[in-house]
């Protein structure tokens, strides 16, 4: 059985990595994901692990060494943050249009600038569209979880693609909490053995990878890449079935919070989960019909499953950590509000929150659903498009 | 695994490799490119002293050699450069029009 | 203990105050509790005004904010009274403890009006008589968990000495000045 344990979010990725125990792992230092290959480097060091660590010169040669050793055929991890994601930009596009499962704990930093080592979301959102699968987690113990699934879901023979473990920098990261981590055994059998059907180190089936693609083949393997994905729900869902069975941990493609009968609810990612459920609570105890919806799964992102889940509702708020900067609204706002279009009439509002580490009170989303319910009540939307705790 | 198809305007995207891995690799050889030619190389046995300067120079790997000899040209691959013709000290290769 | 016990640190740079917050955090995870430990990361120097907290149940703790209103705070830098509110948003049936040599009775009047508790510990003498050196830390943790009743007094010792033993254990002196400045610092701590 498990173990009871109290790591911080850092220390508990780093041990999920020793647990799995992968072929290489090659990271570059950015805080505030240091910690994971720091203590992963000692893990290495102390002959706990059989993983070749990489120590690279920069974020960009760390995923272009995770690409060239998952086509070998290794089982490959790293870790970043905030410019370092963004260094590793054409290398994400590539390591996913070349199906390669590798798996980043992507630990959420403000990308500069003004410069800035505090959490938000809009390194990780900057990559939404670079064909990465993306989970995020409230708390250590889905960061931790979500790690360990990772491997699974993007070694999945209909899935192949490289996946993201996204949670909050330094609210996460460095706060040590209570987690309930497995058995090393545990772990190894439920990750498995890595067998890659084509790899470039396989004595008995020479390969080629990462061909000049011209116009007849390109938008194929595109719509393949895009095929991936899709399928990556299902695998999503399946290995968090099968990962429930092992833990009792319950995981789907987003979380509902005291949804049933919910009226309002606001829709939202990472460890702001937790205080809004604080707040969730307080109002339920009120009486108030306030619900939460806590997305897990933002790539590929689950439109029916989210209207179904909307639908019926008073009044919804999306709330981003990252700006959109298209002069409308968040990048989850918009994915919200599209999925919703033509399938069902709620009321959306936006709320753009806790940039570069504002910190977010319970305070902040009673006013939140103080608006909610005053759309509710008078079915009229003053504005949409929201900032949450700036100063005026 | 699947055969190559070389009819590219007829794969689904169902039926191409994850990625664009090539399952069969160095098989530049099994694509002809000798018809891109238009002018062609004529090797003269008799003028030719063996130096084997054309074996280097040619870009496309056509000059076949056999036991250190030089013994023809590959025209399923060569695209008719010249370079041959230009290098040669002794004047055993003659470019002519194609067809 | 159904609520939430939250802990405001104010210390200095370099003088172990978050250390002090995950210590209490992992002495509290012993006895079974729920636990948060966690700094306030800023441009962290040598000597520059830290914050880290802690919150402590006995039920699963969601809420990720830092604490604005808690029902302690621990001071491990006296100078820090006079340039940060350590007691902004201190909750006045709560209690707040200071490291330094004077009574309660003197520093009370320079807390803002502050009206709770006040509690004193020179952990500074009883460091440097236990472990010969200036460690505020490990006396203002014994001082906290007296003053919070977190946990039982005994028991907290009795895990530290577990603790101590794994880690300095090839150095048994350490282990020794460290449990009787603990012990010393649960009798010497006093308040108003």
């Amino acid at each position: 059985m498990g173990k009871r344990d109290r790591l911080s979010g850092n220390e508990a990725v780093a041990v999920a990595m020793r647990q799995i125990n992968p072929d290489v792992v090659a990271a570059f230092p950015i805080t505030p994901s240091t910690e994971v290959p720091q203590y992963f480097a000692a893990f290495a060091n102390d002959g706990l692990v059989d993983t070749e660590f990489v120590p690279v010169e920069s974020e960009h040669s760390a995923m272009s060494a995770c690409i060239g050793a998952e086509a070998a055929g290794a089982r490959t991890m790293t870790a970043t943050s905030a410019n370092g994601l963004a260094y590793m930009w054409e290398m994400l596009y590539i390591a996913a249009s070349s199906r390669l499962p590798i798996v980043l704990a992507a630990v959420n930093r403000a990308l500069s600038g003004p410069i800035n080592i505090h959490n938000d979301h809009s390194d990780t959102m900057g990559a939404r569209d670079s064909g990465w699968v993306q989970l995020y987690g409230e708390t250590n113990q889905e960061a931790y979880d979500n790690f360990i699934m990772a491997v699974k879901i993007a070694e999945h023979p209909d899935v192949c693609l490289p996946v993201m473990d996204c949670y909050d920098g330094f609210i996460t990261s460095h706060s040590v909490e209570v987690i309930e981590l497995l058995d090393d055994q545990d772990v190894k059998n439920f990750v498995g053995e890595y067998k890659p059907k084509a790899y470039l180190n396989n004595p008995n089936g020479k390969v080629s990878m990462g061909p000049l693609d011209m116009p007849a083949y390109y938008f194929e393997h595109k719509r393949q890449q895009a095929e991936a994905m899709k399928n990556a729900k299902r695998v999503i869902l399946e290995v968090s079935e099968e990962f429930y069975k092992l833990t009792g941990r319950k995981y789907g493609l987003f979380e509902e919070y005291k949804m049933e009968d919910a009226e309002v609810a606001i829709v939202l990612l990472n460890s702001t989960a937790g205080t809004a459920k604080a707040v969730v609570d307080e109002l339920r105890s009120k009486g108030v019909k306030a619900g939460l919806i806590k997305i897990r799964v933002f790539r590929p992102f689950p439109v029916d499953e989210i209207v179904a889940a909307l639908k019926g509702l008073k009044a919804v708020a999306v709330m981003d950590k990252a700006d959109g900067f298209n002069g409308a609204g968040g990048p989850l706002f918009t994915d919200i509000t599209s999925a919703l279009y033509g399938k069902a009439d709620v009321k959306v509002i936006n709320y753009i929150y806790g940039l570069g580490g504002r910190d977010v009170r319970t305070d902040d989303i009673e006013v939140v659903y103080d608006e909610l319910l005053k759309i509710a009540e008078t079915g009229s939307v003053k504005s949409v498009y929201n900032y949450l705790g700036i100063k005026e | 695994m699947k055969k190559i198809n070389w009819d590219l305007n007829n794969i689904s995207w169902k039926d191409i490799t994850p990625g664009g891995i090539v399952e069969v690799p160095g098989s530049a050889s099994d694509t002809i490119t000798g018809e891109w030619r238009s002018d062609k190389p004529i090797w003269d046995k008799d003028k030719c002293k063996q130096c084997l300067i054309c074996f280097p120079v040619c870009p496309d790997s056509s000059i076949n050699v056999s036991e250190g000899k030089m013994v023809g040209i590959d025209y399923d691959h060569c695209k008719g450069c010249g370079i041959c013709a230009n290098q040669c000290p002794f004047g055993a290769i003659e470019m002519v029009r194609e067809g | 203990m159904s609520k939430v016990v939250e802990i405001r640190w104010h210390g200095r740079g370099g003088q172990g105050a978050k250390t002090a917050s995950l210590l209490l955090a992992d002495a509290a995870f012993n006895t079974g509790k729920y636990i948060q430990g966690f700094p306030e990361y800023g441009p962290e120097r040598m000597g520059a005004p830290i914050t880290a907290y802690n919150r402590i149940s006995d039920e699963p703790i969601t809420v990720h904010s830092n604490i604005y209103e808690p029902g302690y705070v621990v001071v491990v830098d006296e100078t820090l009274i006079d340039s940060v509110a350590v007691t902004a948003g201190l909750k006045d049936d709560g209690a707040i403890i200071v490291n330094t040599a004077k009574s309660p009775e003197e520093i009370a009047p320079k807390l803002r009006g502050y009206n709770g508790k006040v509690y004193t510990i020179d952990a500074r003498k009883i460091s440097v008589e236990c472990l010969g050196k200036y460690f505020p830390n490990t006396p203002m943790l014994a001082a906290t968990i007296k003053v919070t009743g977190v946990m039982d007094p005994d028991e907290f010792i009795k895990d530290m000495e577990a603790s101590f033993k794994h880690k300095f254990a090839s150095k048994p002196q350490v282990i020794e000045g460290n449990m009787k400045a603990l012990k010393m610092s649960m009798e010497e701590v006093k308040g108003i």
